[in-house]
């Protein structure tokens, strides 16, 4: 029976929703008003969000979901029984450009199962986004799945079109990623990252004749981790993290909470993992991109590797190194305020600013929307010293949620 | 009789701007000043506004660039209190030149804040004005409408937004606060109000099974969705009226999703398997062959 394309889409999007990378930015600005044609980007923008919480900024897509692969983890893989479908390369471009039109997206993200060959799924993928550039003047944003031990050559013509791509590392080990996927290898994932990284620094650098190089991947690239599918801790996964954001200089590292899947394979995890986990892996790594902490502190605190589900990371990091605290509000370095719980990177900002010319009371940082409760602990300034409340013995207890009875029903 | 202006409610910045300079010529102080909207409601206190006269000589303000884009975003806010603020700020600001840079000023936190939900205001709509096609294609251009209420006079810092995204089609948003128009050369800006047109678009249908589809039943983060997507949008994006519908169904699909057993796996994942082993099979007879080839004495 011949499907029709709303339940092409359907299947294929339902699909693709695992994978949670959904970012439209970090691709510099660009518009049509020069081409005459559609599509602009800037810093991204979500234009839905669904009840589970995430964004919709792309058209999230797989060109088909055969596969020939068999990874435990995957909606797609060859054992499962879902129903299967395929787009044609046109059928994806007249989606993505009709759904541009009417402003519901930033773009496309195509990711695709593998048929036949790697080098036959990957030219179908570059096809569209060639397409969409040369033929119909799109300017929005691309991102494509590179599909692992695709050939060079392919991978460099993507760059071309592509503002990101990305390819998934999946487990935060290589046992992990032997047990679950065994026709993907780690060491062939981490070769074609190292060639992307190659790709992208050679086009951010001018040529001999002092012209600039031709554009790869403007948005760098990004990867996936899954998170409680194998028995990796947290700092298994962070620790991975680290290597891919200073080894592959790796844009975002998405890590998403292995989620039940209809027809999951028997070698899973029947319970998943908290989402709480989720969030706390997602807080370390803003800690380490955005306020200047390595991997190796936030972990440090714990002996099983695992991060504090109670407390966020940084809340945690700050009890576990209490003789670094209280600082002074109006003298201490910007490093060291970052890492005052309850100031976040914008409202540093501000109190440098505004330090430079006045004294600051911890009255002032209300006006800033900090919570005082979080703060003032570790901070001391004319008019407040935290005195005894620094050195409890419970000062913990002031931070964790209260307990909460269960239902007895 | 008192100082001051009547102003309309979407008095923008360059219209507040030459008012503003005249009080301050005058060496009016912002208390001085009463700055009225003609929509607020009259009083029996009210007395009637005159324009204060600058004196001869007075040096005009100055305003450090941040200061300014201050104002500027400020003054898009529907709050009415925005431009006796503003002044107050422009005022202050002669004496404190870093007045802007100091968030923790009354007047600074709260002109941020405005200035924040203006920042957010514009920042939903480019998110969320939905365009549906409207009418045949002429000359090859296409022709889309929305409809959309912002909380604040925002349409002219859109603009430039819609205008070099949506260049090859045609376009016009209708809003409360006023009207965009887009023919592919010019963006016209229009204050006057619009009322709400009836649209639909039959692409929205398949937009909705995306909606649907890219929903995961075994997250449920509702907090998060509207912390993004607050309600006040809800009732103008064709997808939200599906979410009631798809957390009623979530928690029976997440529990089907556990229930199902584990089942044998379709015919052409093994024939997938069949076909890998007899390529490693002929991988390891043709390796034994090479081995055997060169062990041979030649």
């Amino acid at each position: 029976m011949k499907q029709s394309l709303s339940d092409r889409l359907a299947l294929l999007s339902d699909a693709a929703k695992y994978d949670a990378s959904c970012s439209s930015s970090g691709a510099g600005k660009r518009d049509s008003a020069a081409t005459k044609g559609l599509g602009s980007v800037s810093n991204g923008i979500c234009h839905a969000f669904t009840p589970d919480g995430r964004c919709i900024s792309l058209l999230k897509i797989l060109l088909t979901n055969f596969c020939i692969y068999d990874c435990a983890y995957c909606i797609n893989r060859s054992s499962s029984n879902v129903p299967r479908a395929r787009f044609t390369p046109d059928e994806v471009i007249w989606l993505t450009l009709e759904f541009y039109r009417r402003n519901y997206i930033e773009g496309l993200f195509l990711s695709s199962g593998i048929i036949r060959s790697s080098d036959d799924t990957m030219s179908q993928m570059v096809r569209v986004a060639r397409e969409l550039r040369q033929t119909h003047k799109f300017r929005g944003y691309i991102h494509l799945k590179t599909i692992p031990n695709a050939s060079p050559a392919l991978l460099a013509e993507a760059g071309l079109y592509a503002d990101r791509l990305s390819i998934n590392v999946e487990m935060p080990t290589e046992r992990g990623l032997a047990d679950y996927a065994p026709q993907k290898h780690a060491g062939e994932i981490r070769h074609s990252m190292g060639e992307m990284r190659t790709h992208i620094d050679a086009a951010k650098d001018r040529t001999l004749t002092g012209r600039k190089a031709p554009r790869f991947a403007p948005g760098g690239q990004s990867t996936q981790m899954i998170v409680g599918a194998d028995q990796a801790t947290d700092r298994d996964i962070l620790s991975s993290s680290s290597s891919l954001y200073t080894g592959y200089k790796l844009r975002r590292v998405y890590y998403s909470a292995f989620s039940p899947i209809p027809d999951a394979s028997a070698i899973l995890p029947i319970k998943p993992p908290p989402l709480l986990r989720e969030h706390r892996l997602y807080q370390a790594d803003w800690l380490f991109r955005f306020y200047g902490f390595q991997f190796s502190e936030i972990t440090a605190g714990r002996p099983d590797g695992m991060l504090d589900l109670e407390l966020d990371p940084k809340l945690a990091w700050a009890l576990a190194n209490r003789a670094m605290f209280p600082i002074d509000l109006n003298r201490a370095p910007k490093e060291m305020l970052l890492r005052v719980p309850g100031l976040g990177v914008r409202s540093v900002q501000a109190i440098v600013a505004a330090r430079r010319h006045r004294q600051l009371r911890l009255e002032d940082l209300a006006r800033l929307k900090v919570s005082i409760r979080k703060v003032k602990p570790f901070l001391y300034t004319t008019g407040w010293s935290p005195g005894r409340l620094a050195e409890r013995q419970n000062l913990r207890q002031l931070f964790v949620p209260q307990p909460q009875q269960l239902a007895l029903f | 009789m008192a100082y001051g202006f009547i102003l309309d409610d979407h008095t923008s910045f360059s219209a507040w701007r030459p008012l503003a300079r005249q009080c301050f010529l005058a060496d009016r102080a912002p208390e001085e000043i009463e700055w009225r909207c003609a929509s607020a409601e009259t009083t029996l206190f009210d007395t009637p506004l005159v324009a204060p006269t600058p004196k001869n000589g007075a040096q005009p303000p100055v305003l450090r660039s941040k200061c300014l884009a201050l104002l500027r975003s400020i003054l898009r806010h529907a709050d009415q209190t925005r431009f006796a603020l503003a002044y107050r700020i422009l005022w202050r600001a002669q004496t404190e030149p870093a007045l802007a840079s100091i968030a923790t000023d009354p007047d600074i936190a709260r002109a941020l804040h405005m200035h924040k939900q203006v920042r957010e205001d514009t920042h939903k709509m480019t998110a969320y004005v939905r365009f549906r096609e409207h009418g045949e294609a002429q000359n090859g251009r296409r022709s889309f409408y929305a409809w959309f209420e912002p909380d604040h006079y925002v349409l002219p810092s859109v603009a430039p937004f819609f205008s070099k995204r949506f260049v090859d089609m045609d376009w016009v948003i209708l809003t409360p606060k006023g009207s965009l128009a887009w023919n592919g050369e010019t963006c016209a800006f229009s204050p006057t109000p619009c009322a709400k047109p009836k649209l639909s678009d039959d692409i929205d249908q398949l937009w909705k099974t995306y909606y649907v589809s890219t929903f995961n039943p075994a997250r449920i983060k509702t907090k998060a969705m509207l912390s993004e997507m607050p309600r006040k949008y809800w009732k103008n994006l064709p997808e939200t009226q599906l979410i009631p519908q798809m957390l009623a169904d979530a928690p029976a699909r997440v529990a089907a999703m556990a229930a199902q057993q584990p089942r044998p796996a379709p015919a052409f994942h093994h024939r997938l398997q069949q076909r890998r082993a007899d390529v490693e099979n002929q991988k390891g007879t043709d390796s034994a062959l090479r081995e055997v080839h060169r062990q041979s004495p030649k």
